[in-house]
This record gives structure tokens, sequence and C-alpha cells, in this order.
């Protein structure tokens, strides 16, 4: 019973859903308001979701069908079992299994194949150039996340178990609080806003450029999952963040819970803010940015791990 | 009212099509997304493509090589949606009448719903515009 409600209700489903449309409205209220304008009402990404999923679909003549439909549903599937596995770990830190944190990573990453996927098989030349951004792209922010948690893997004793970096941390302290998890963290968020196509790593998606990348053909429901996927990513990316360098959310009281998602927005708010001052890089300056600067900060990192800072 | 049109006239995605404007009244449209105006407090969003779009804005005099080019924009646009004609080259050709590049007018190809005069409209002059629309829409 109380497995169901997890899955289900708390903290499963439909909390994830509910704290994603929040994510996507602070993200436009802050957007707005670094912009000195008002914003749009709490419930705006509500009102986005329900009109979209009341629209017509439209199948481009070139695309191939069947995984021009599939690609919106495996990208929500991806990230909603994503989030599960991270609420699991969070609530029950014992139970969670054995290397379930590189199984975060590999579920990190459906979302963006399906994106991809969506994008290739739907047609228009500017998907298929987004898309192709978006695989270059992933090779560069992989390797900068799997920098970034090796540090905290280091850290935490050489455990690749989610529920064991918790209570590493719940004993000795957050591993942003380290100097060699400080620098994790900071490669993490640049990471972090390549993944979810945020400026200044938003060239996949780019809107001035090639009009929304690899969601240009899509419409109606599709592209309502689409941007449901997207939220969902953006809630549950800071929160794997929360869980690997700051502790995690507690599960014992509410006070405890709402820190918790304190946290969360408070890594959101600094993406929002990153994204907002910053302009658009070309993606061999992403590449370059994420092998070069990034590749020698993190080993640099993992270096000053071993040595114990 | 249904949930649907609720929902639509609550989150209106904007694709804005120029069909041989001079350009003015495109960016008049763009003052409306401002701080000054703001028109996301309404939950109006620019869109990139045509296939997000609940609203197309069509400015211009409607050329006669635009025409097949305006249709294409058209179809891709999913229903329900409405079409807002912007200034006067729009609504008759206004200062291009008589030109040779321009033969028909927008709504002779389009199904518009509204018609925004003005030589460019103002930001205020259109967002009227929207709220009669969605006046309008949730009759
Ligand atoms: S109505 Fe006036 S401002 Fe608008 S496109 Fe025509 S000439 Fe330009």
């Amino acid at each position: 019973m109380m497995d169901t409600i997890n899955i289900l209700i708390f903290p499963g489903l439909i909390f994830t859903i509910i704290l994603a449309l929040f994510v996507a409205w602070v993200d436009r209220k802050v957007t707005a308001r670094v912009q000195w304008r008002v914003g749009p009402p709490l419930l705006q990404p509500l009102f986005d979701f329900t009109k979209l999923m009341g629209k017509e679909t439209m199948i481009p003549g070139q695309a191939t069908a069947w995984l021009f439909y599939a690609a919106p549903i495996m990208a929500l599937t991806g990230a909603l079992v994503f989030s599960f596995t991270l609420w699991n770990a969070n609530l029950y830190p014992d139970n969670s299994m054995v290397g379930d944190l590189i199984v975060v990573v590999y579920l990190a990453m459906i979302p963006s194949v399906a994106f991809m996927l969506g994008g290739l098989v739907s047609g228009s030349p500017h998907s298929v150039l987004g898309a192709s951004r978006e695989i270059k792209l992933l090779l560069g922010d992989e390797l900068i996340i799997v920098m970034a948690l090796m540090v905290v893997i280091i850290q935490s004793g050489g455990s690749i178990k989610l529920g064991a970096i918790l209570d590493y941390q719940r004993t000795y302290g957050a591993v942003a609080w380290s100097p060699s998890g400080m620098i994790a963290l900071i490669l993490a968020i640049l990471a972090m806003q390549a993944k979810l196509a945020l400026v200044p790593f938003d060239m996949s998606e780019a809107e001035t450029e090639i009009m929304g990348g690899t969601l240009v053909a899509y419409s109606g429901p599709l592209l309502a999952f689409f941007k449901l996927t997207q939220w969902i990513m953006r809630a549950m990316l800071p929160l794997l963040l929360v869980h690997c360098f700051w502790g995690g959310i507690i599960f014992s009281s509410w006070v405890s819970i709402l820190a918790g998602l304190g946290k969360l927005l408070v890594f959101w708010v600094i993406m929002i803010l990153i994204r907002n001052t910053n302009p658009r890089v070309r993606i061999d300056q992403a590449l370059k940015f994420f092998t070069v600067w990034g590749g020698c900060l993190g080993v640099l990192a993992m270096i000053l791990a071993m040595l114990g800072y | 009212m249904s949930l649907k049109i609720q929902a639509l006239t609550r989150s209106i995605w904007v694709y804005h099509l120029a069909t041989g404007s001079c350009n003015n009244c495109d960016i008049e449209i763009l003052d409306c997304i401002t701080p000054r105006f703001d028109l996301e407090r309404f939950g109006i969003q620019l869109v990139g493509s045509p296939c997000h779009a609940d609203a197309l804005l069509v400015t211009g005099n409607m050329t006669t090589k635009n025409i097949p080019r305006v249709k294409a924009v058209y179809e891709q646009v999913p229903k329900p949606n409405v079409i807002i004609a912007i200034g006067t080259c729009a609504l008759d050709h206004g200062m291009f009448d008589g030109s040779y590049t321009s033969r028909v007018k927008v709504d002779d190809i389009l199904p518009v719903d509204f018609y925004v005069p003005g030589c460019p409209p103002k930001p205020e002059g259109m967002i009227a515009a929207v709220a009669k629309l969605i006046a309008q829409l949730r009759q």
C-alpha cells in the first residue's frame, strides 16, 4: 500500500508532475523578473499543457510515423523512471540497489536520445540540424557529468549506490563543502545546463536560429509530452545534484522535505540566472569548452578527491 | 465553455508571418512582448514554428509570389486556431494599393478572424484586439 502511494502520489508520479509544472513556472517568472517584466501566472504551465493536449496532432508527410509517435512517449517514460529511481533512493537510502548511480546516469540520457530520435524522423531540416547538435553536445556533457560523479564516488569511499552516497553525506557533511566537491559541482551545473538545453548550451533548440530545433515539427499532445518531459527533467536533474552534492532530501518531517525542495530550487535558480545572463555559444565552442576546460578541471577535481581534499 | 477553449484563451502561442510587409508592423508586434507591454502576463508567447502556434499574425500586402508559401504555413497550424490580419496592408493593401506585385488580399486566401487596422497599428491596439479576441472565444 505504502509503495503504491509512494509511486503514484507522493513523491512519485503526481507530485513529480506538480513539481515539474512549478519548476517551469519558476523558470519563466525568474526570467521575466530579470528582464523587468511581470511574468506569467502560477498556473501558466498547466494551461499550456492542457491547451496542447486539446489541439490537433499533425504528422509531417516526410516523417516516419511510428517513430514520430513513439519518441515523445519514450521521452516521458524515461523521465518518469528516472524520477522514480531518484525519489526511491531519497526515500529509502538503505533500500537502493547496487549500482543505481550508473542506472540513473543512463536513465537521464533517455529523454535526450528520444528528443534526437523525434528530431531525426520528423523530416524537417531544422529538426535534423537540432538533433545532430544534440548528439554532439551529449558527447561533451556526458563526459563532464561522469567526471563530476566520479568525485562524489571517490569521496564517499568508492560506492556507486545512491543510498550510500546519501549516508556518507549525512555522517560527514555534504560533498559540495570540500574543494574537490565544489569544483565538481560547478562542472556538473554547467553540464546540466547543456543537458537541459539552456543558454549558453541551447544550440539544439535555438529558437532564434533553427526555430525550436528538434521539436519544430511536433504539435498537439505529442508536443505536450515533450514539454512535460522537459519540465520533469528540469526538476529532476537539479534533484540529482542535490542528492549527490548537498545531502539530498530527508523525508522525516514536512520542514525537512521543504528544506530539500528549497535546495533544489537554489540549484535551479542558479541555472536560470546563468541562462539569462549568457549568450548562446556555437556547438564547436561548447565541445571545446567541455573537453578542454571541463576535462582538465574534472581531472583536477578527481586528483584532489583522491588526495582527500 | 469547454476546457479546451478555456485553456486556449489563457495560453495563446503566436506565430508571426510576414507576407511582404514593410517590416514596421513586425517590429510593432515584437514591441508587445517587451517589458513595457509584456504579453506573457496573459500567457501569450511568440513561437518559432507554425506547428506550435494557436494564432497566426499575418502582416503585409500578400505578394503574388508569397501566396503558395502562406498557404503552406497556414496548413501547418493545428486546429483550433485563429488568424489575425495586422496592419492596413493586410486589410486592403494600404499604401501599396495598385501595386503589380500584389493582386489579392489576405482574406481572399486565409479565413481571417480579426483585423487590426493601422499603419503600423500601435501595440496598445494589438493588445486591445487580443483582449476582444479572448472575450469572443470565451463566449
Ligand atoms: S501596414 Fe504600414 S507599417 Fe504595416 S506593413 Fe503595411 S506599410 Fe508597413
